[in-house]
């Protein structure tokens, strides 16, 4: 009885042991993801987002995005609309943080107007597309828990399990390449329910600056509702030199302007 | 008065020309951006009651035109900005044209100018605008009060890190209120001429005004602070014993404040106002909340309830009426590919049986071509009510089609 005992606890010893290992090398991979990443500074980059219903339908919205690197705190962005022309202008303003809710800012260009908005709305979709906000935000490592599940040849496999109870998923399953500095090949979204909701896929990944892998082109497709929505990144800049006064409401109302 | 006004704007193109030509020699960045856009919205309005004055009309089918061109360079930290506007429409009032922006801007680290035309919002609540006092109404485009007319200014903004945004601005001419003509509704018995509303100020329309803001963030905490001073946007009204109205433009000291606490779905907002001139001293303020319930189906509905108290010291001469009284109302946003969005409200009088309801509802159709439709309907609207009972016959349906090219 005795010795059942043991073993049993000897078992979930080594159980938790391994379940701490596996989140422990989760959280390494996406550390190493970070790390190499860092020292981009600013970008600026044009975006494409083709929205297809279910039967094929297509429409369009045309974006330049302007990003900041920071180290302490979440990254700064500002996402400029330039089509359709009946929303060109309407500009947002983000600063996220890596612990708690980011700040924003939305910018009307038809009565000039800045106005704070809520941050609270994660899973919610980014006008009208497969992608939620959660999903375009800036991807910190501290907003999820991590489980690595395998390695495929030089794919890594990492479960994350987002800490805000907010976040529309129970989990993410991200694929890595340690070859390629650890860029992010794909992505599945499970949802509250813990069925699979979406898959993310990266393409028409490009080298800049010999260190940071951006990809051209990724491809959500909503398995549930089959919707599907394409971003394609063109003209990546690194050389923008981009500072805080760039990430201001000033510069807000500037960009929509 | 004509000379006049040909010398300011003469003024104004000289200041821009100079700097188109300042930079002009300065062609280290030779990467130009010129953007053109044309709004071209048919409208149809529809008054449903019979009209309370003579000549008043029930229907207006209306056209107008919103051009706009932009040229920026310098990684765009300089720029040059236009945005014209022109109505035909039925009522001869409403037929008219305006230069929304003209203005050259150049951004430099914390520094901004801007010399020209502009529009500049202020304030943080959504059933009345108090603290923003640039922009004169165009009093015949909108019924909110949201559509301004262009003014002209130099603006210098200096963004600091620690301290917040400073905004100054040079406001050297008055513009005046637009107002229906005969043909029009929400209008008094009288049709009130645009040049027979006088001013205090002895340089009437070229009084040189000041104005003063002060933006800051602090987490959750969104605040302005801001004085005016110079000739008031709103013309007090008196009304002699033969119903005859004297208008005028007093000359204004106001300070205002706004305040937005931004926490998880609510927002909670304050804009209050202390207005001071010989005629006239009163404060004003609205307060309230959004709430958003976002996400509501997994399909990206958004259901936000909107609550706001309305105070004016005024009473029944606050030009809008608002003295008293709380808006409800809710914003349905779809968050579909076409952009669906519904803004349902009331405005309800705590003293008097008064109500306003409103509806406006948007959505694009195509890439280019959006629908909007908007309603107001006044309510039991009180016999004591001074002003607003003069629009008691005047609820109206609006649809609007615009073509964007």
């Amino acid at each position: 009885m005795k010795n059942i005992v043991l073993t049993l606890l000897a078992v979930s010893i080594i159980g938790i042991a391994n379940a701490q290992t596996g989140n422990e090398r989760g959280l390494k991979i996406a550390k190493a993801a970070e790390k190499a990443d860092v020292g981009f500074n600013s970008s600026t980059v044009s975006l494409k987002m083709t929205l297809k219903n279910k039967n094929g339908q297509t429409s369009e919205r045309d974006l330049t995005t302007k990003t900041l690197e920071l180290i302490e705190d979440g990254d700064k962005s500002l996402i400029v609309f330039n089509s359709p022309k009946d929303v060109k202008g309407t500009s947002t303003l983000t600063f996220t943080h890596k612990v708690g809710s980011d700040d924003q800012w939305l910018f009307l260009p038809s009565i000039k107007r800045v106005k704070r908005i809520s941050s609270n709305n994660k899973s919610g979709p980014f006008v009208g597309s497969e992608f939620a906000y959660e999903d375009l935000s800036s991807q910190e490592v501290e907003k999820y828990s991590y489980k690595f599940l395998e390695e495929k040849g030089s794919l890594l496999i990492v479960e994350q399990d987002p800490v805000d109870p907010k976040s529309g998923y129970t989990r993410r399953v991200v694929t890595y390449n340690k070859n390629k500095g650890y860029r992010i090949e794909k992505v599945e979204f499970y949802d509250r329910k813990n069925s699979l909701l979406k898959t993310l896929t990266y393409s028409n990944y490009q080298l800049h600056k010999s260190k940071f892998w951006r990809a051209g082109t990724l491809n959500m497709v909503n398995k549930q509702s089959n919707k599907e929505t394409r971003l394609e990144f063109s003209n990546y800049n690194f050389d923008a030199n981009l500072t805080d006064d760039d990430f201001t409401q000033v510069a807000l109302k500037r960009a929509g302007n | 008065m004509k000379s006049k006004r040909n010398i300011f704007f003469g003024i104004v193109s000289f200041v821009l020309l100079n700097f188109m030509t300042i930079n002009a020699q300065d062609k280290k960045e030779k990467k130009v951006v010129h953007e053109f856009e044309l709004e071209v919205a048919a409208e149809y309005s529809y008054f449903y009651n019979d009209a309370l004055f003579e000549g008043q009309k029930s229907y207006f089918p209306s056209i107008a035109f919103t051009p706009e061109y932009s040229i920026d360079w310098n990684k765009g930290r300089e720029s040059l900005n236009f945005t014209g506007f022109f109505r035909i429409d039925r009522d001869n009032r409403r037929t008219h044209g305006d230069l929304r922006e003209l203005y050259y801007q150049k951004a430099k680290g914390k520094y901004e100018l801007s010399v020209g035309l502009k529009k500049i919002y202020w304030g943080v609540t959504e059933s009345n605008h108090l603290v923003d006092i640039i922009n004169q109404t165009d009093q015949t485009e909108s019924f909110d009060g949201e559509q301004k007319l262009g003014q002209p200014m130099i603006q210098f903004t200096w963004s600091t890190d620690k301290y917040g945004t400073f905004d100054f601005f040079y406001l050297p001419f008055h513009r005046k209120r637009t107002f229906t003509g005969v043909r029009g509704r929400l209008r008094f018995p009288i049709v009130i001429e645009k040049n027979s509303v006088t001013y205090e100020s002895g340089a009437e329309e070229f009084r040189q005004d000041a104005a003063f803001r002060w933006s800051h963030y602090f987490g959750a905490f969104d605040v302005g602070l801001s004085h005016f001073y110079g000739n008031g946007r709103e013309p007090i009204f008196t009304f002699d014993s033969f119903g005859n109205i004297n208008a005028f433009y007093p000359v204004i000291n106001q300070t205002g404040l706004d305040l937005q606490a931004t926490h998880n779905a609510f927002l909670w907002k304050l804009e209050a106002i202390y207005r001071n001139a010989k005629a006239q001293d009163f404060i004003a303020l609205v307060a309230g909340l959004e709430y958003t319930f976002s996400n509501i189906d997994k399909n990206g509905l958004d259901i936000g309830l909107l609550g706001e108290y309305l105070y004016d010291e005024r009473d029944e001469l606050a030009l809008n009426s608002m003295q008293n009284d709380v808006f409800l109302g809710s914003r349905i946003a779809f968050n579909d590919t076409k952009d669906t969005s519904i803004l349902i409200g009331g405005l309800l009088d705590l003293e008097k049986s008064s109500k306003i309801f409103s509806i406006e509802a948007s959505r694009r159709v195509g890439t280019s071509w959006k629908a909007q439709l908007e309603a107001r309907i006044f309510n039991t609207i009180d016999s004591n009510e001074l002003l607003l009972f003069n629009f008691t016959e005047d609820s109206f349906l609006k649809l609007t089609v615009s073509k964007y090219f």
